[in-house]
């Protein structure tokens, strides 16, 4: 077991030689891949070497899930920012503003907003009543084995929706950053932290989620000073040239369309600033709030980090330096967006990724001197490490809230019950992560090629409708109890993921056709005028542009027919409709208030002794404290 | 569950907890209720008023970046305002009750 993590490193390096190996194509140089990899590698040594010092000091479940409670305040603040910036968080938002400004920046306040909710009425009360999990809350006053299976259910539901979309969209966009395949990356990415949490439990988790979000913060900062400093750090000065840039102003109107024919240049640039060039249903826009503000509280791998710290005081502070620091990156975030509109622009960030994802690396490379030049390639690399690790924090900390759902709630709780001795649990726990990292890992590999964008927001989604109405009335209203949790977490999951099955996130083979039809005839015909005016003409540094046009329609004709080519014959979405039932991309607003209606009438309609005899000493000890362990 | 020995119901009952409980729920949800509303005034302003959001206010500078930026500084006040009351308020009667714990209900 001493020399294992040796034999680990040298494992993980081997599939990442492997990896290398196949790597061809992805946005960094060939030449500067080692870079990638010597950075990355460095982190797996510094990572692993803690998994080795934490195996150590991981023997009982007290220490595999929750750290021995011996995360401090400021350590846990930077692991919740390490497990809540995933990809999504911090390559897709500066995305979406380098595509669509205002709306992009808009759209990252309620990632901030939600951790309020988890400061002032969740993470003292939790850390207080818990113990390891989501089920330890609920167990308290109402009925242990029943609530303890809801809620692991729930935990592993929210996790996998969560984890999936992690999967597949980090292999992704890995391979766009260094040319990885798809599979190579999911399994590197699922073994390595399989490592960490299977060998360092919680301790080495913790770390790994602090040394990404430490090296995010770091960069994020060193880009933003590049991206501001020309402007001498004025903020009017600097948001000015975004207005007056050319590539900004095109972009909206390409976004406008004929609603941008009278609009000046200075107009267009304006617009940028503006609100509705991306999220064009108000009332979607407030339900996916609703599911932000409601299901970060909710999200049992977020609640878990607050049993890491030793007392309710420290759960306090470990929120508001996540709060700080998550807070402080989206601020950041709106530079990096607007930076890379202006200096790599949004038509060449589109062109790579549709969804601006590469925004970030794109501006990196650009700021350290270009495509051509070392030190811009540098850049790159370590950009492309960052989210390298940042998946696998994040993953990470998900399967270990997974496991812990199935070996400490179902298997311990449930089925051995008192039975289970100390040596038993933590060898349960250690199965239930590699159980857990093997589903991820065939689901990463099964889901290729699908749409899981919308999977994260069906995970806030149903944390929001489903777990925090059975935390929040456990916790503060005496009539709770177990028929009513019950029915509301069966009520709110299932609305909203029946609701999320009917909505626009799916597709409508009847729908998309036309609209892919329509691009690649308009490309066609686009094809046959291009190649006539490369013929005509003769001047080669004219026929450049040409040919990159040709170049891009082809693409595009590529990506259309290749969508109507997987339709298929089909006519019916997946739940057999031609089209929406529900026409918002969010449930929250139907799902969360029917969560909490359902605990209600559950708890009202049924008396529970237990739960009313338990309330007194639960509402007494969440908020004092006594007896918490 | 060694917590049998407390007598829950009478700490639930003494003055200094009923006193801890009043002021803490009221604050609270205070805040939690204004913070939710000010927070939904960004996605309901931007969706139903964007005039509003378009008026300029310095340089380019519009109502709507103002704002959305006003949402950092009021999620962090309110962060700094909690923690001040927590430490300075709520922790104290905490420890009052807490030290008193195994008397109260003797």
């Amino acid at each position: 077991m001493t020399r294992a993590p040796y034999y680990l490193v040298l494992g993980i390096l081997g599939i990442l030689s492997i990896g290398s190996a196949f790597a061809e194509g992805g946005a960094v140089a060939e030449q500067y891949k080692w870079l990638t990899f010597e950075v990355f590698g460095a982190i797996i040594a510094i990572t692993m070497y803690i998994t080795y010092w934490a195996a150590k000091h991981t023997h009982t479940t007290h220490e595999f899930y929750a750290a021995g409670r011996s995360i401090s305040g400021l350590q846990n603040g930077w692991a919740i920012a390490g497990d809540y910036l995933s990809a999504a968080s911090f390559l897709g938002i500066a995305g979406l503003i380098s595509l669509y400004g205002y709306d992009g920046f808009m759209y990252s306040v309620g990632w901030l907003v939600a951790y309020i909710t988890v400061l002032l009425v969740i993470a003292e009360p939790c850390r207080n009543i818990g113990k390891y999990t989501l089920g330890d809350i609920l167990a308290f006053r109402n009925h242990p084995k029943t609530s303890k299976t809801v809620a692991a259910i729930s935990t592993i539901t929210v996790s996998t929706f969560y984890l999936t979309a992690q999967m597949v969209g980090g292999a992704v966009l890995i391979k766009t950053l260094i040319g990885i395949e798809y599979e190579v990356s999911v399994i590197g990415v699922g073994v390595l932290m399989l490592l960490y949490v299977v060998f360092g439990g919680m301790i080495a988790t913790t770390w790994v989620q602090i040394i990404k979000a430490v090296l995010l913060v770091v960069a994020s900062i060193l880009l933003v000073i590049l991206v501001w400093a020309p402007y001498g750090f004025s903020f009017p000065g600097y948001l000015q040239e975004v207005v007056n840039n050319v590539g900004v102003q095109a972009q909206v109107k390409k976004l406008l369309g004929d609603a941008a024919a009278n609009m000046s240049a200075a107009e267009l640039g304006q617009r940028f600033l503006e609100p509705g060039l991306f999220l064009k249903d108000p009332l979607d826009q407030i339900s996916l709030g609703m599911a932000l503000v409601f299901g970060t509280a909710g999200l049992p791998h977020i609640l878990m980090r607050f049993f890491t710290v030793p007392t309710a005081k420290d759960a306090r502070l470990s929120v508001i330096w996540a709060m700080a620091i998550i807070g402080g990156f989206y601020v950041l975030t709106l530079f990096l967006g607007t930076g890379a509109a202006i200096y790599v622009g949004s038509a060449n960030i589109a062109a790579i990724d549709k969804g601006g994802n590469m925004a970030g690396p794109l501006l990196a490379q650009y700021l350290g001197g270009g495509p051509n030049s070392q030190l811009g390639n540098l850049f790159l690399a370590f950009v492309a490490a960052v989210a390298f690790a940042t998946i696998v924090a994040v993953v990470a900390g998900l399967v270990l809230a997974a496991a812990s759902a199935m070996a400490h709630d179902i298997y311990v709780g449930v089925i051995r019950g008192e039975r289970a001795t100390p040596r038993e649990q933590v060898r349960a726990a250690r199965i239930a992560s590699v159980l857990v990292g093997a589903l991820a890992i065939t689901v990463g590999i099964l889901a290729k090629g699908q749409n899981v964008a919308h999977l994260v927001a069906l995970a806030f989604a149903v944390a929001a409708s489903s777990n925090l109405p059975a935390v929040l009335l456990t916790l503060y209203w005496k009539r709770a109890n177990t028929v009513g949790i019950v029915s509301g977490m069966v009520l709110g999951s299932v609305t909203a993921i029946g609701l999320v099955m009917v909505s626009p996130n799916m597709t409508y083979p009847m729908l998309v056709r036309p609209v892919q039809e329509k691009v690649v005839a308009t490309a066609e015909s686009k094809l046959v005028a291009l190649q006539t005016a490369l013929a005509k003409t003769t001047d080669l540094a004219a026929q450049e542009p040409i040919k990159k046009d040709i170049l891009a329609q082809e693409k595009a004709k590529k990506t259309a027919q290749g969508m109507l080519d997987s339709l298929g014959k089909e006519t019916k979405s997946i739940v057999g409709l031609e089209k929406p039932w529900f026409t918002l991309k969010n449930p929250g607003i139907i799902s969360i208030p029917l969560g909490f209606l359902g605990v209600l009438l559950g708890s009202l309609l049924f008396r529970e002794k237990r739960a009313e005899e338990m309330w007194e000493e639960l509402y007494v000890r969440q908020n004092t404290g006594i007896h918490a362990h | 569950m060694s917590s049998r020995e407390m007598n829950w119901s009478k700490i639930r009952a003494d003055s200094r907890f009923q006193d801890l409980h009043r002021k803490k729920s009221l604050f609270l949800w205070g805040l939690m209720f204004f913070s939710v509303l000010y927070y939904f005034l960004l996605p309901v302003g931007a969706g139903y008023f964007p005039e509003l959001f378009k008026i300029k206010v310095w340089g380019v500078i519009n109502v709507g970046i103002l704002f959305a930026l006003s949402e950092f500084i009021v999620a962090w006040s309110i962060a700094w305002i909690y923690a001040r009351k927590a430490n300075n308020e709520f922790d104290i009667l905490t420890k009052e009750i807490v030290e008193n714990a195994h008397r109260i209900g003797d």
